[in-house]
């Protein structure tokens, strides 16, 4: 009668791992913060600014730090770029408010602090999701978007 | 089906020989309950006895003739009219006459090539039965018996790992290594993934057992994919140089051997599909395929003759024969 035979279920080998990979920083380092708002402006040629500030270590981006100011319709810029050019399924942005826009509220609309906080943290998510995406990386407009002064709407659409 | 009370009608009862001894199997039936049935090896003989028991005693009931058919037969589920019979035998019980009481007929059809195993999938079903049979002019009076038949095989010659390098260009790179191709039923997949390049941040990961079932030939292909089972393996982000070790116990999971170009009518392939999962939510798999195959059980003093000679054809080891003249010992 044949004894019944018990599997070998060690782990197969594997190197050591360095102990500066095991330590050091991480390779994926990405950060991207939505702070500050300002309303620049007054009357109805009013708009919110939003300081976008990016810190990582991704060799994909030239600057290992930035901080440019953008406004909400240069976030839909970007949503648009990426829709049309990149495969990626864009996520969405935080509503365009177009109500608060009517006048004879009650409020102060579009300028109303905690709608102001609301999509400040809307935008943050967006551009947190968008960055970390690798199809999201390869494109121009993004790192236009992140690390340049100003937004440059005719420019040439490509890869990075 | 009679629809008159008038005239005789009779209730058919198939009965094995060995169905004292015959091991029963648990097989999935069509709507996805569990029967049991029994289990038969390709090259077993098929042996019984058919009662014919009539309903109205002293009533005669007049037929065509009574046979006895093995069958193994494909069906696709969108083609339901047309059987693919693969296997079709008969032996006539009695010829076109009369029956004045009840009687039983013996059978038996020797050493059955049975080339299949039995499978009951999404789309297509790979059944054997016996099925007895009295001929009359207006209705047939049939009973089938299912059986399962289940195909081994022994441990292969060549059994390679699996060891690949896959990524994204400069975001993501593994490694990763399975130690065989060729696993069985009862198998244990043991393996690892080594991280060599992490740019992205990782949630978990996890490894997937997907089962295949295609049906249809040339444009008419259909794939149907199940996702057998979900086995995660690391929580957390990895970096650089790590390693993670897999374990997966294949018994647990209800799978059945590879099946390939089955009577060119259907396949059941099996992958291991390998997926990590970023913060949000993106994931990121490779799947590679692996064969699966059943290998017999333990050979047991108390086995029948002809399941030695079955398990012989295909274990083919020293133990095996070992079996085979016990057996013979014990029958003789």
């Amino acid at each position: 009668m044949s004894e019944p035979t018990v599997a070998d279920t060690r782990r197969l080998n594997s190197k050591p791992q360095d102990l500066t990979d095991a330590y050091g920083p991480p390779s994926n380092f990405l950060e991207i913060d939505v702070y500050d708002p300002q309303t620049i402006g007054v009357g109805r040629n009013r708009f919110t600014t939003y300081e976008v500030r990016m810190r990582t270590n991704l060799p994909i981006f030239k600057l290992k730090e930035s901080c440019v100011r953008r406004r909400y319709s240069d976030f839909e810029w970007l949503k648009n770029e990426l829709e049309r050019d990149s495969k990626i399924v864009v996520p969405p942005l935080p509503g365009k408010a177009l109500k608060r826009q009517l006048p004879f509220r009650g409020d102060e609309g579009i300028f109303e602090e905690s709608f102001i906080e609301e999509r400040r943290v809307g935008l943050e998510q967006f551009i947190n999701r968008i960055a970390g995406h690798p199809l999201a990386q390869n494109e121009r407009c993004l790192h236009m978007f992140l690390q340049e002064e100003s937004i440059d709407r005719n420019y040439i659409p490509g890869k990075v | 089906m009679s629809f008159f009370s008038f005239g005789q009608s009779a209730e058919i009862d198939i009965v094995l020989n060995d169905a004292e001894t015959r091991k029963k199997v648990e097989h999935k039936t069509e709507d996805g309950k569990k029967d049991k049935y029994f289990l038969f090896y390709d090259g077993e003989t098929v042996s019984g006895k058919v009662n014919i028991t009539l309903k109205n005693p002293g009533k005669r009931l007049e037929h065509q003739g009574i046979k006895i058919e093995f069958i193994g037969q494909i069906e696709l589920y969108y083609d339901r009219g047309n059987h693919h019979e693969f296997v079709s035998l008969v032996k006539d019980l009695a010829r076109p006459g009369e029956m004045t009481q009840s009687q039983t007929f013996d059978f038996e059809f020797t050493h059955v090539e049975k080339p299949y195993e039995s499978y009951t999938g999404q789309n297509v079903k790979l059944r054997y039965f016996l099925r007895a049979t009295v001929s009359r002019r207006l209705n047939d009076i049939s009973k089938e018996m299912d059986i399962v038949v289940h195909t081994l095989s022994t441990y292969p010659e060549l059994n390679s790992s699996i060891k690949m390098e896959v990524g994204i260009e400069d975001c993501l790179h593994i490694e990763f290594e399975y130690n065989k191709s060729k696993y069985h039923l009862k198998d244990v997949i043991v393996g690892k993934i080594y991280f060599l390049l992490v740019r992205i941040k990782i949630k978990h990961m996890e490894i997937d057992i997907i089962k295949r079932e295609t049906t249809g030939t040339g444009p008419n292909v259909y794939h149907e994919n199940d996702t057998i089972a979900k086995y995660e393996i690391m929580d957390g982000a990895p970096v650089r140089g790590e390693s993670i070790p897999i374990r997966l116990f294949l018994a647990g999971y209800e799978m059945t051997p590879t099946m390939r170009d089955i009577n060119k009518k259907f396949s059941v392939r099996y992958y291991l599909n390998l997926v990590l999962i970023d913060e949000e939510e993106r994931r990121y798999f490779k799947q590679q395929e692996i064969i699966l195959w059943r290998k017999g059980d333990i050979v047991r003093k108390s086995m029948s003759h002809q399941a030695a000679i079955a398990s012989q054809r295909f274990e083919g080891s020293a133990s095996a024969e070992r079996a085979l003249a016990q057996a013979k010992e014990d029958n003789d």
